[in-house]
């Protein structure tokens, strides 16, 4: 306890980094995630192709090498310094919007065809179609998998650590400076983490319930 | 549609009584206007199955054509092509003079106008039965979310579901769902009808409730084209019968001339079948 108390201000500071990382690449995530899933099961074969494209290069690419391009690669290009921390949410949105995508065209295919043609028979065109019948029937059926696309993430805003953004991955190597037991303090930061999961766990349950589709 | 999405049909008639619609011989008296859905030479694909082979159809203004034949002889597809949820390999479709267009916003423009009812109902999973009937309205139309609703309340009067438009549609039978169906397609004030065996998924008792407004629309001379094997609804309501079989039209006539005097040996042997199940 001591460990936690005397260092608070480190704990702090390091976990509001980490809810900022989390809370602004969840939102960008969530918003390209569903305009690359929409894509790629679009009608029209350009707009598939870069949606594919999209995932795959950047899915199979691994976070940390994601991160190192735009912590070095990124001020090379002459372009505005924004700051670590927003690349760093960069990376980190780009990186998981392929999941987000990926969930979502799972959940599009949990839906029966005759949504779609139903639509369509209306004259609802396209992204119409897809925002108004598909999408908001698909969010309801990929609420599980979707957390755990949201854990993930939370969890790879450490990674950040290693490119001179302070989150909670860094509060062990502060606090080892100031001669605090490191193991201590790795408890202590997996204890925060597994508390912020159960929030996400129980947003999950209050989805699940709230939008439970009857058919 | 899925290939297997066929009831035997002489299983789905079966058990219907005939003589219900007995009563009557043809009581439309719907004014003959200018053509209203021509369909010329088309001919579809899928591969190398040729599913539908030179196909020619007129349907005029007012008119009711019921589309009757053998499981898999491209009625359903014949249907879908109209309103282009399915594309044809050539050939040509007009409604109401306008080319079919290919795709985008003007192909979504004349779908509005061209209302589809299907064998599984598909109405909107997580709308309201009220939402169902609005959403095209509203946003197709434009028109103001009131003026919507005003118009979709006095359409689930006609079709008799009133009571239920905050229900969602899981919470309806399945001729009660199919019955709103109807009115979502017609809250788009649509200028033709298209019915693809609109009562084959339903439960014998709830057939007459969507025959009853089916027979009552066409009385009130919409335009439309109904693919079924309710064969009481054809001599009653329809004006023509299109017999397909092998993706073909095989006889294009009056109910009373298919069903008394068949032509070929195809839908001889087509109604055989029907009559001795
Ligand atoms: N998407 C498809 N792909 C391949 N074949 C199809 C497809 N849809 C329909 N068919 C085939 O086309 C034929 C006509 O189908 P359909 O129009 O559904 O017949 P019907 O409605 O008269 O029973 C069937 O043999 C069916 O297997
Ligand atoms: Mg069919």
């Amino acid at each position: 306890m001591d460990t936690l108390f005397n260092n608070l201000d480190i704990f702090v500071d390091g976990f509001r980094m980490t809810f900022v990382l989390f809370f602004f690449a969840a939102i960008f995530a969530l918003i390209l995630g569903t305009i690359v899933g929409a894509m790629r099961v679009s009608p029209v074969t350009p707009m598939r192709a870069v949606g594919t494209v999209y995932v795959n290069l950047v899915r199979n690419t691994p976070l940390t090498l994601l991160m190192f391009f735009f912590a070095f690669g990124y001020p090379k290009l002459g372009l505005p310094d924004v700051g670590y921390t927003t690349l760093a949410i960069i990376a980190l949105s780009l990186y998981t919007a392929t999941y987000v995508a990926e969930t979502l065209r799972s959940g599009i295919n949990t839906v029966p065809v005759g949504q779609a043609e139903a639509a369509r028979a209306i004259g609802l065109p396209f992204g119409q179609t897809m925002s108004l019948v598909i999408l908001p029937q698909a969010f309801r059926a990929t609420v599980p998998p979707m957390m755990s696309v949201f854990i993930a993430l939370l969890k790879n805003t450490t990674i950040a650590a290693g490119f001179s953004v302070a989150e909670a991955g860094t509060i062990r190597q502060v606090l080892s400076e100031r001669g605090e037991p490191q193991l201590t303090v790795l408890l202590w930061v997996a204890l925060i983490f597994i508390l912020a999961v159960g929030v996400l766990s129980l947003l999950q349950r209050y989805l699940e319930n709230k939008w439970r589709v009857a058919r | 549609m899925a290939p297997t999405d066929e009831t035997n049909p002489s299983a789905s008639t079966g058990s219907t009584p005939i003589s219900r619609y007995e009563t009557t011989s043809n009581p439309i008296v719907a004014g003959r206007g200018e053509p209203l859905v021509v369909v010329e030479n088309v001919e579809k694909h899928y591969g190398d199955f040729h599913a539908l082979k030179n196909i020619n159809l007129t349907v005029n203004k007012g008119e009711v054509v019921v589309v009757i034949g053998p499981s898999g002889s491209g009625k359903s597809t014949l249907c879908r092509t109209i309103n282009r949820l399915e594309t044809i390999s050539s050939g040509e479709i007009r409604i109401d003079g306008t080319k079919l267009p290919s795709e985008g916003k003007k192909l979504a423009a004349l779908r509005a106008d061209v209302g589809m009812v299907f064998q599984s109902f598909n109405l909107f999973a997580h709308k309201t039965i009220l939402e169902n009937v609005t959403l095209g309205p509203m946003k197709v139309r434009r028109q103001k979310k009131a003026d919507a609703e005003k118009a979709a309340k006095v359409l689930l009067e006609r079709v008799g579901i009133e009571q239920q438009s905050a229900k969602l549609p899981a919470q309806l039978s399945g001729g009660q769902q199919q019955r709103v169906a109807i009115a979502r397609a017609l809250a788009m004030k649509p200028k033709v009808m298209l019915f693809d065996e609109p009562t084959s998924a339903l439960d014998p008792e709830m057939i007459t409730e969507v025959l009853d407004v089916m027979t009552q629309l066409a009385a009130e001379g919409m335009t439309m084209i109904v693919v079924t094997h309710e064969m009481g609804f054809a001599r009653k309501a329809a004006d023509r019968v299109v017999f397909m079989a092998d993706g073909e039209i095989v006889e294009d006539t009056t109910p009373e001339e298919f069903f008394d005097h068949p032509k070929s040996t195809r839908a001889k042997d087509f109604l055989s079948k029907l009559l001795t199940h």
